[in-house]
């Protein structure tokens, strides 16, 4: 039930493995805890794994987008990749799909946040 | 299929809106929705209770909340009531307007319209009641309307 999430860093951009449930509570916190993390030691180009990621309610899309632009206005940027078909779908319907940087490919992911 | 009601009272925890999230998909599985339909109809119900613990009875742990569900055949009505503050459905900001389009909250109710049929939203005095219903092969023509 629960949300996990580990780090990795490829090219200077921090990827981030999450897995489980992003909902009220839990896994919200988790995500804008490692987030703040992040960016607290300077890591600006973030990549959110979300390939393993079961579910999703509007708390956690809310925390998605906090993420985004806490990071974008922080100066860095982030990306998403590997969307299942359910979180694609919620972010189509809340016309997020446009707002968010969305990759497919890990490798081309990484290089699309430039030097 | 066989008509079937079944009613569930919470307690107005985050833990008890797992639970009807649970008993919500296991119910839609029931009633003949494919996996992909029963998943909407679980997110509906995990945003309706959310809205009952969290603005209805804002946590407060002596008021619960109920979650009924009617297996009618053809479709599964579900309702969510609480006992706290009332919504108005009038007010809600759209959450695809441009301004709110990257706020962090306000999508909730916006979800349960997109995922379920009809939905309903009764002001009670006090609390609020959402009801929402799905039929198991589709929505009905005009069915996508919304009345208070």
């Amino acid at each position: 039930m629960t949300m996990k999430a580990s780090t990795r860093q490829i090219d200077g951009v921090t990827v981030v493995d999450l897995s489980g449930r992003i909902t009220l509570g839990e896994g919200s916190v988790v995500l804008r805890d490692v987030v703040r993390d992040l960016l607290a030691k300077g890591n600006k180009k973030i990549l959110l794994n979300l390939g393993d990621v079961t579910y999703i309610d509007s708390s956690g899309i809310g925390e998605l987008v906090s993420a985004f632009t806490t990071v974008r206005n922080g100066g860095g940027d982030l990306k998403l990749l590997n969307l299942t078909k359910k979180v694609h779908d919620l972010l189509q319907i809340t016309k997020l799909y446009t707002v968010f940087d969305i990759k497919d490919d890990e490798a081309a992911a990484v290089a699309s946040f430039g030097k | 299929m066989t008509a079937m009601q079944v009613s569930y009272t919470y307690h107005s925890t985050l833990e008890s809106v797992n639970q009807a999230e649970e008993v919500a998909t296991r119910l839609a599985v029931k009633a003949g929705f494919d996996e992909e339909e029963a998943g909407h109809i679980s997110i509906a119900v995990r945003e309706a209770s959310v809205n009952a613990v969290v603005h209805g009875n804002a946590y407060d742990a002596s008021r619960n909340y109920t979650v009924s569900f009617e297996n009618a055949g053809d479709k599964l009505i579900i309702a969510v009531t609480d006992h706290g503050r009332g919504l108005d459905p009038s007010a809600l900001p759209d959450p695809l307007a441009p301004e709110n389009l990257l706020k962090q909250s306000g999508r909730g109710i916006f979800l349960i319209r997109a995922f379920m049929d009809e939905v309903r939203i009764r002001s009670l005095e006090p609390g609020t009641e959402i009801t929402m219903i799905k039929h198991v092969h589709g929505p009905k023509a005009g069915d996508k309307e919304e009345s208070k």
